[in-house]
């Protein structure tokens, strides 16, 4: 439940790290489903773009996690919560070009440094936690009836 | 621009896309090997152009809903990558071109980028 609104969807969904066949089919899954439900295409782009760089930091990243897509009449509320390294810095970790990324991830397209300030910038509110060696904790919410800033 | 004229330009070789996709009209070209760039920039309608052919290629123009995709410097997409273009629906193009080069053609003939689009608007 999100903020004491009533969930009109809930499905979580299982990521698992390294895994670079699959990264992107939990984003792909939820946009089908928000389309399904017949959300404006324009937030349905900004969720999977989101759902998307936060699915490949995973991958690249952590061994798993949970990403739960939560809708409610308001908005979108994706959770995720992974176990992995955690972010030591989540500052610097938040700023253009800054990445810890190897070759291998480069050579998949992404790791550039990009990916949570592309998150940020696709969500209209977004929560970031980290425990080193424990996790990384995300909540990235979308508003439906809501011009963009 | 139609994507067959994009093909006749760039001599490119449809990997996969029907006569009836060939006919799509493409308003702006965006070029990149970073798929976070792409992301961070790509809008609807993208005709995507870039030199990384893997699965995480097709996966990035679905999500930014690009109308189609030319791999540069003759390179091809492998299976995983062709199975899900297939499945999305989007059309694939292969030139020998150098990335430099296809966009210049492109850019000279008319196709717009992304942000000059972004700044008539």
């Amino acid at each position: 439940m999100t903020r004491g609104e009533e969930n009109v969807f809930s499905q979580t969904f299982e990521i698992q790290g390294r895994n670079f066949g699959k990264a992107g089919n939990v984003s792909t899954k939820i946009k089908e489903i928000l389309k399904e439900i017949g959300i404006d295409s324009s937030i349905i782009r900004r969720t999977a773009i989101a759902t998307y760089e936060a699915e490949m930091n995973v991958v690249m990243y952590a061994q798993r996690a949970e990403l739960t897509l939560n809708l409610t009449p308001s908005m979108i509320h994706i959770r995720l919560v992974d176990s992995g390294p955690g972010i030591e810095d989540i500052e610097l970790a938040m700023q253009e070009g800054y990445s810890t990324a190897t070759p291998e991830m480069r050579e998949m397209g992404f790791g550039a440094g990009m990916g949570l300030p592309n998150i940020k910038k696709n969500a209209d509110k977004f929560e970031i936690s980290s425990a080193v060696g424990k996790g990384t904790y995300l909540n990235i919410y979308i508003y439906l009836n809501q011009k963009r800033r | 621009m139609k994507l067959k004229e994009i093909q006749r330009i760039l001599q490119a070789e449809v990997i996969w896309g029907s006569e009836e996709q060939l006919e799509i009209d493409i308003e702006y070209g965006g070029a990149s090997d970073l798929m976070s760039d792409v992301l961070a920039f790509g809008k609807p309608g993208t005709l995507l152009l870039t030199g990384l052919t893997n699965v995480q290629s097709v996966r990035t123009a679905d999500i930014i809903e690009a109308k189609a995709i030319v791999y540069v410097r003759g390179k091809k997409p492998d299976l995983e990558s062709l199975e899900l273009a297939m499945e999305k629906g989007i059309p694939i193009l292969s030139t020998t071109l150098m990335m430099y080069i296809a966009c210049g053609i492109l850019f000279q003939h008319g196709l717009a980028g992304i942000a000059d689009v972004q700044e008539k608007k």
